[in-house]
């Protein structure tokens, strides 16, 4: 509790020195002081807009997946094959968020040319994402009670259309939880980023553009010493990083409250 | 009933071929054929042959453990849901062996509706939800006819005066006797021939009981009842035919009354004088 509120503490008492209109919509610029030496001004909107579509993105990708990974591994995954996709879950959701980088760039960045970009970061970040939201799908759906599973199979459901309506529909809160705890853990990850998505001052024009995230411009500009008011826009950077966690955060707390103390299914 | 004595002599437990009566007494709805049921190497049913009325209410009573629920779970082929679990023999619903090949299993429990000890609504869904539920996931769109099913269901299971104000609450919210009468709605909603139901007040106060069992009863007009209780009172007052079932073995089936006031074996003599069970 102490050490979360001192960081809280410090990161917005700094922080909100950094906070205005221009940091928060503006594009990086530098301007020259009175005294000559060059300033930094401007704001981070590039690196909000970066962060925003990489987890946009990474979402795409790895949502669906793991979400039929996890139905897959909760209904029919008590074979081999079951075992083995969850063992190589279990190890990818261990594996270094660096060596993924690390990966990806040897692959996609130069061995398949596709250059740092978007798309190179958001691939990262989905191999890190995937084995949660697998794995979270997984545990709600098996948390669902047989009772349910067997009430539906009693009426003359269709297994598929059973899993997909009624069980997944009950399980739903736990799944929306898990794809949205991922994406919070996600949006803070800046080291698959180093190697993968390059950097821009300028707003993106295409997913296979270089893109600038929050977590990277918040490590370049807090290890920058030379140019004044950097440090100050790094931890006005780290501010709004947080307050984005935190409203998804929320969003689970909203997500899981719902009408029935869970997300109200329609079918 | 007054036929009753002659057609307790075709049924009884050791006449275990399959007879086709030439001379139909009373149409028969289910007849299960030298039934076999096991779960792994556990041999659950033996050679159960039993033949269930239409339009009657047929109760299964029995210790616990004595296989009621494997034998009506295997009637709508939901035995076979339980990983390890095997089945031999036939069931006949009308005739037709629903364990015939290419007979698909969805469409027997479509005829053959369950309801279960538990109360299971669904539990993220309203309670117009809950019964609209398998017209709607076998794709039933049309919401006049789907209306129609909910209030006709929600009628015959005597719960409609009771939430018809309420429709869009929680299934789960309702209170236990509710939610099982609710489960009986919505097994009725998919219209089926045949109603099983596995011991549905086990978990009930006595007036939530009294009033399932007087809907059952009400049922008979329209459904083939098949209620499995550890409650002997509870079959003799709601059921026609009384099978006692010990061990996986039928060992006596018949009117309900004469098996109550006078059983052929004295197995069945000993469970209804609670001397075992
Ligand atoms: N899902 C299951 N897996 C393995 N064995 C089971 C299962 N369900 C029931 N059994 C066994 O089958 C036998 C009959 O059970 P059941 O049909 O539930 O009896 P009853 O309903 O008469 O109490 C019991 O010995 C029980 O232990
Ligand atoms: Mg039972």
């Amino acid at each position: 509790m102490i050490p979360l509120a001192s960081i809280l503490f410090e990161v917005v008492r700094n922080g909100a020195t950094a906070l205005s209109v221009q940091f928060l919509t503006g594009t990086p610029a530098l301007v020259t002081l009175p005294t000559g030496n060059a300033a930094l001004a401007g704001g981070i909107a590039v690196s909000i807009e970066g962060t925003l579509v990489l987890m946009g993105l990474t979402a795409v990708i790895a949502v669906p997946i793991g979400l039929l990974a996890g139905v897959y591994l909760a209904e029919f995954g008590d074979n081999r094959f079951g075992r083995s996709i969850r063992f190589l879950n279990d190890v990818l959701s261990e594996f270094p968020s660096i060596v993924i980088g690390i990966l990806v760039y040897s692959i996609l960045v130069v061995g398949l040319r596709v250059g740092f970009s978007a798309f190179a970061g958001g691939v990262a970040l989905s191999i890190i994402m995937l084995p949660i939201v697998t794995r979270t799908t997984e545990e709600s759906i098996k948390l669902v009670p047989r009772s349910v599973r067997d009430a539906a199979m009693a009426l003359g459901i269709r297994k598929w259309r059973a899993t997909i309506s009624v069980v997944l529909s009950t399980a739903r809160s736990g799944v929306v939880t898990g794809a949205l705890l991922s994406v919070a853990r996600i949006s803070g990850e800046s080291a698959p980023l180093l190697l993968t998505i390059g950097t821009s001052s300028y707003f993106l024009s295409g997913l296979n553009q270089q893109v600038d995230a929050l977590p990277v411009r918040i490590f370049l500009l807090s290890s920058e010493n030379y140019v004044s008011g950097a440090q100050q826009q790094g931890w006005g950077a780290a501010l709004i990083l947080i307050v984005l966690v935190l409203c998804l955060n929320l969003a689970v707390r909203i997500a899981t409250r719902g009408k029935y103390g869970a997300v109200r299914s329609r079918i | 009933m007054t036929l009753g004595i002659q057609v307790d002599k075709e049924l009884k437990a050791e006449n275990t071929k399959p007879i086709l009566i030439s001379r139909p007494v009373e149409p028969l709805k289910i007849q299960t054929d030298k039934l076999n049921a096991w779960f792994g190497n556990n041999h659950v049913l033996r050679d159960v042959s039993l033949r269930i009325k239409e339009n009657h209410v047929t109760a299964i009573i029995g210790p616990s453990g004595c296989g009621k629920s494997t034998l009506i779970r295997c009637m709508n082929r939901m035995h076979e849901l339980v990983p390890q679990a095997k089945v031999s023999g036939a069931v006949l619903l009308d005739d037709a062996n629903v364990y015939a090949k290419g007979v698909d299993p969805v469409s027997v429990r479509r005829k053959i509706g369950m309801v279960f000890q538990k109360p299971n609504p669904f539990p993220t869904m309203s309670v117009y939800d809950n019964v609209a539920a398998g017209l709607k996931l076998n794709g039933e769109r049309d919401h006049a006819r789907l209306d129609r099913a909910v209030k006709r269901s929600l009628d015959l299971a005597f719960l409609w005066e009771e939430v018809k104000h309420e429709l869009d609450k929680s299934g789960s919210s309702l209170s236990g006797g509710q939610q099982q009468r609710l489960c009986i709605a919505r097994a009725l909603a998919v219209e089926p021939e045949v109603l099983l139901m596995d011991e549905p007040c086990s978990a009930l106060d006595p007036i939530a009981t009294a009033k399932i069992e007087e809907l059952i009863t009400n049922l008979k007009d329209q459904y083939t009842v098949v209620i499995v209780t550890h409650n002997m009172q509870q079959a003799a007052r709601v059921s026609d035919y009384t099978a006692f079932l010990y061990l996986g073995q039928l060992i006596e089936y018949g009117d309900t009354t004469n098996l109550f006031e006078n059983p052929k074996e004295e197995l069945t003599e000993r469970y209804l004088t609670g001397k075992f069970g």
